[in-house]
């Protein structure tokens, strides 16, 4: 198969690869630190395929999209942290009324307006619904440019095979960076909707897509089918990848940016001779919990690492379930730690449960 | 047939009109096919269930039913999909334009329509409005203007007249506090995108067949890729307006239409026009 390697911003890599995923229409609102894709997409889509629309408003763009994509379209959109607050009304109904499609959101630093630096302070709003209802996102968070890309093709994927909104969690850091990125020019295939608004022909029932059903016992039943793909979801789609985890007596669990940073510091553990490894959630829900669990029986220590104030260690807490401590570290406000730092902090883990 | 020859036991088939041979009958009226025949949740007299009877009336004789994709609003109008036998989709509160911006795009050569009301429209949804209509979407906007919220139970709205009692405005709705009712069709034909543009009623049945009119030119515009067909429609509410049917049809005549006149707002110039009629 064609290959094709480049230099790339991982926004502008993202952007590429909608376009090679046959993304019909993307709908955007400019917001640092991923305007790029915007950016990218008007000037690239008119050219090559499918279209790019800047809406008014990141409201009005998930509405858009909740049009398109119900109308059959493979869509995508892309934000960041504050943009996406304004998305979580129009993924709720989405979610609701199983309407495929992809969001990307380049975590920046928050609460509020926060600042433009990279962080994941969003996990909790991307893996617990965001917002109201009960519902769950696929969430893939990649850790490379390389990822950004390829997650393109993988969330349009799982989106239409679950008829549900995927969300791609990166930050500032992997949006902005350059690094090199390949391309493979594989046949893309798009499967039928049957249950798309397209105009009814006499042949079928009409097709309504709505997130209303006014009666409990209709909104129960709903509710349950939801949960039911939810629960298929969980069984079949959970990714996550590891790294000297197999013989590692202190396992650190850490996503996107944080992950990379992790990497580097159990390399410096395993220069000084400690059995150090990386388990890495792909999907941040699903959520590598069973791996966890079974992986609690063997570890001493597990020591989550993110660029928030500790979110996904709660998740990992509930599945190693109090098997094995687990210890936290996290920089805020756009602060990224070195492996140095973190390798120290680690130290410090190790001697307060004597576990060496 | 009168009531009183109705009853007498000769002509008791007609007791039961489906016994009625119809073979000596000239069909004069009949619901429209698009229309699902089920019973609506709309309170007696409301205007909706005429608007939409005469929506679907339009899609029938036009033939586009296939051709179709409606966007429902919220408010209560919000179940317009169970009555509308057309590929529909619900939209969240204010953002039907924006819906309907989505289909559009990826369909531009289907007819599409949105149904809304006035909080949807004028209040939660304006900026949605005013971007479409800008971007001059090649859509049919049916925007239905009652001066109230319907199904929230008669809060006030922001086409609520001056002075007039709500729910939310129980001492009459004060200028000073929440500003004047907008008037969205003199409002928004400014915008270059806003092709067409029309205030009607249905209160009578001359104000019925004029806003049918309106409604078949709106689906009709939509083939020249000129921009937003508006027709903004007087309602009514008799529930929360607390009168009878009657009287609330009457209110449009003697207060509503002082503040929202009817008649065209903006209309085509004729050579933007000539392509149909070729």
């Amino acid at each position: 198969m064609e290959t094709i390697t480049k230099l790339m911003k991982g926004n502008e890599a993202m952007a590429e690869a909608a376009i090679l995923a046959k993304c019909d229409a993307y709908f955007g609102y400019p917001i640092t630190p991923q305007s790029e894709v915007l950016e990218y997409l008007s000037r690239e889509m008119p050219k090559r395929y499918g279209f790019a629309l800047q809406a008014e408003s990141e409201v009005a763009a998930i509405n858009m999209i909740y049009g398109s994509a119900g109308a059959g379209g493979r869509i995508m959109t892309s934000s960041s942290s504050p943009g996406i607050s304004l998305m979580q009304e129009g993924l709720s109904y989405m979610a609701s009324a199983e309407i495929p499609c992809l969001v990307v959101n380049v975590n920046r630093a928050g609460p509020g307006l926060g600042t433009i630096q990279p962080a994941q302070g969003d996990y909790f709003q991307a893996v617990k619904g965001g917002g109201h209802g009960d519902y769950n996102l696929i969430v893939l968070a990649p850790s490379s440019v390389q990822e950004m890309a390829d997650f393109v093709f993988l969330g349009f994927e799982l989106a239409d095979k679950y008829r549900t909104p995927v969300m791609m969690l990166a930050d500032g850091a992997i949006g902005q960076m350059m690094e090199k990125v390949t391309f493979t020019n594989k046949e893309i295939v798009k499967i039928n909707k049957p249950w798309a608004t397209v105009g009814k022909p006499k042949t079928r029932e009409r097709n309504f897509l709505t997130s209303l059903h006014i009666q409990p016992e209709k909104m129960e039943r709903h509710n349950i089918h939801l949960q039911e793909k939810f629960a298929l979801i969980a069984e079949k789609e959970t990714r996550w990848e590891e790294i000297m985890v197999d013989d590692a007596e202190f396992v650190f669990v850490a996503f996107g940016l944080a992950a990379r940073v992790c990497h580097k510091a159990i390399q410096l553990a395993r220069a000084k001779g400690i059995k150090a490894g990386l388990l890495r959630p792909i999907t941040l829900w699903p959520f590598p919990s069973k791996r966890l669990d079974e992986l609690s029986k063997k570890t001493k220590l597990f020591i989550t690492v993110e660029l928030n104030a500790g979110q996904m260690v709660q998740d990992v807490k509930l599945a190693v379930l109090g098997k094995a401590p687990v210890e936290f570290y996290g920089r805020m406000g756009g602060m990224i730690p070195t492996p140095e730092e973190i390798f120290s902090i680690f130290e410090n883990f190790i001697t307060k449960y004597h576990v060496n | 047939m009168l009531t009183e020859e109705l009853i007498k036991e000769e002509n008791a088939a007609f007791e039961n009109p489906r016994c009625v041979e119809t073979d000596d009958y000239e069909l004069v009226y009949k619901k429209p096919g698009t229309l699902v025949d089920i019973a609506m949740h709309y309170c007696p007299g409301c205007a909706h269930s005429l608007v939409h009877k005469l929506i679907m009336e339009v899609i029938d004789e036009l033939d586009i039913q296939e051709q179709t994709i409606g966007v429902a609003p919220v408010g209560c109008a919000v179940f317009a999909y169970d009555y509308m036998d057309i590929d529909m989709q619900e939209a969240a509160h204010g953002r039907a334009t924006a819906v309907a911006t989505g289909i559009k795009r990826i369909h531009p050569d289907k007819y599409v329509f949105t149904y809304q009301g006035d909080g949807d429209l004028a209040a939660i949804g304006i900026g949605e409005t005013i971007h479409t209509i800008n971007r001059g979407e090649n859509i049919s906007i049916i925007f239905i203007n009652n001066a109230v919220y319907g199904m929230t139970s008669g809060q006030m709205a922001p086409t609520t007249l001056d002075g007039m009692v709500t729910t939310t405005s129980p001492y009459g709705r004060d200028a000073k506090q929440v500003g004047h009712p907008l008037k969205m069709s003199e409002f928004i034909s400014q915008l270059p995108g806003a092709f067409y543009v029309t205030r009607q009623a249905v209160n009578s049945h001359t104000a019925v067949r004029k806003t049918k009119k309106a409604i078949i030119n709106a689906f009709k515009y939509q083939k020249l890729d000129k921009g937003v067909s508006f027709i903004e429609i007087i309602g009514n509410c008799p529930s929360n307006w607390k009168m009878t049917p009657m009287q609330a049809n009457e209110y449009v005549n003697t207060h509503m239409v002082k503040t929202f006149p009817l008649g065209d707002v903006k209309l085509p110039k004729g050579e933007d026009l000539k392509e149909l009629t070729d």
